[in-house]
């Protein structure tokens, strides 16, 4: 019992970076996702081509190299320095844009056809449609795979703990450090990691729930 | 001035000419029927109306503006053109009253309060003012298509396109959606319909369009048309479906 009210404060700093990194670069995963998807779909061969190699970059490297890319890598070039935090956020963010691409484009396409004929018929302009009509059932039929991706991020956010992000994990090897007991740190540190992505599952069938098609 | 002018209206898919050579004017008011076999062309025809069909070739003039001008802006000119679709293609995470402010409120900038009384004026017209606050998955076919037919007016369009509005109704709801389009033609909404329903085009219609091939092979008034058809092709064609 002593050893957990040690570890405490340890966990709740690294697990309120962890949150913190984790909220963040989903955020930047959805957008980016949003508008490499929207470039997928669109006729012009140069956007289009763009998002592809976006995808299959990320999705064709594991995410430790493409880590230390933006923290070695395009650190040492000089021209912008990121800090860890910045650098854990764009991975993991930029990592999950390019599976949300594919989500994203693949739910906007399982669409009827008709429904955007019947909302550019009635004037919408393409953004309106994809706005009004086209995301809001396409997002209905993506939540369980935004769902997936997002525990997958999340748990990503744990290999930041390499580059010294003081997320959950990196705290668990400060506690053992101090304390040598790996056994029940890692135990506990498991199930805070478990928790959270419980939670998070709750809180996407409850939104599946919500919006529901009728 | 007519209110749809085509001339020499041709469109392909890559290599396959659908619409050869298109052209006819259609005036203000006036109820047009277009009838012909399948894949004759029809709905390719109906949709360059409002350009959701790429046009190949030719000229489209709606009220006074060319839409295969480049210039024209198409989803002004689309707000005066209703349009109802065989499948209905109402939207289904909105309900019945959504559906018909969605356009007003957003297009045009209407206000909430004024769409909404708009719009329950339009279902008391197609008799589905209890449906207001239904899901278009609670409703039947006839009862969507009377919906998707007071989604379209909400737009107070001055031409209403109708794409085989029957085809996918069970044969006891066709009277009622037939009924709405037949008020709106007394009403003076200028409307070309592609239809099966001969009664329909006979008793309706001003003039019947018979297609063939991705042309017009023939057009009149409907009595004429029916009874005194002067191409073969249109003999051929009346004799199986009438
Ligand atoms: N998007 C498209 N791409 C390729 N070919 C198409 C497309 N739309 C229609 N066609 C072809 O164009 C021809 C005419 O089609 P259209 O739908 O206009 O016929 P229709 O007269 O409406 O027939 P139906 O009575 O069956 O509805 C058909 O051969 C069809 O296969
Ligand atoms: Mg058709």
């Amino acid at each position: 019992m002593d050893i957990i009210k040690q570890a405490l404060p340890y966990i709740q700093t690294g697990l309120k970076v962890t949150i913190f990194i984790f909220l963040v670069a989903l955020i930047l995963g959805l957008v980016v996702g949003l508008v490499m998807a929207l470039l997928r779909l669109s006729h012009n061969k140069v956007l289009n081509a763009i998002a592809k190699i976006y995808v299959n970059a990320f999705r064709g490297t594991p995410i430790l190299v493409q880590l230390f890319f933006f923290y070695y890598g395009v650190n040492s070039l000089g021209f912008l320095s990121m800090d860890k935090t910045t650098a854990g956020i764009v991975t993991v963010g930029l990592n999950a844009g390019a599976y949300f691409t594919e989500v994203i484009r693949a739910g906007i396409q399982s669409i009827d056809k008709g429904q955007t004929e019947a909302a550019r018929s009635l004037g919408l302009t393409g953004m309106q449609n994809m706005r009004y009509v086209i995301l809001p059932q396409a997002v209905r039929r993506m939540l369980p795979t935004f769902t997936n991706q997002a525990i997958i991020s999340l748990k990503d956010t744990s290999l930041l703990s390499i580059i010294g992000i003081t997320d959950l994990t990196q705290q668990g090897q400060v506690v053992i450090a101090a304390t040598y007991e790996a056994f029940k740190i890692w135990l506990v540190i498991g199930i805070v990691y478990f928790i959270m992505i419980y939670l998070l599952s709750l809180l996407a069938s409850y939104l599946e729930r919500r919006f529901e098609v009728r | 001035m007519s209110m749809i002018t085509v001339k020499h209206l041709k469109k392909s898919f890559g290599a396959l000419e659908v619409l050869k050579d298109i052209s006819t004017e259609i005036q203000e008011k006036e109820v047009v029927c277009v009838i012909g076999p399948s894949g004759s062309g029809k709905s390719t025809f109906l949709r360059c109306l409002n350009k959701l069909e790429e046009i190949t070739g030719g000229h489209v003039i709606i009220d006074g503006q060319d839409i295969t001008n480049p210039k024209t802006d198409i989803n002004k000119i689309r707000q005066d053109i209703g349009m109802v679709f065989q499948s209905f293609n109402l939207f289904p995470h909105l309900t019945v009253l959504e559906n018909i402010c969605l356009a007003p409120t957003k297009v045009r900038a209407a206000s909430k309060e004024a769409a909404k009384q708009q719009a329950l004026e339009l279902l008391v017209k197609v008799g589905m003012k209890e449906k207001a606050n239904q899901y278009p998955g609670e409703l039947s076919g006839g009862q969507k298509q009377r919906v998707a037919i007071a989604r379209a007016l909400a737009m107070n369009p001055k031409i209403m396109l109708f794409d085989e509005p029957t085809s996918a109704l069970d044969p006891e709801m066709v009277g009622e959606v037939l009924e709405v389009m037949k008020q709106l033609a007394q009403e003076g909404m200028t409307m070309v319909v592609v239809t099966h329903e001969m009664g329909f085009a006979r008793e309706v219609g001003d003039r019947v369009l018979f297609m063939d091939g991705g042309y017009i092979v023939e057009e009149n008034v409907p009595v004429a048309l029916f009874t005194n058809p002067q191409h073969e092709r249109t003999k051929a064609f009346l004799s199986k479906v009438l």
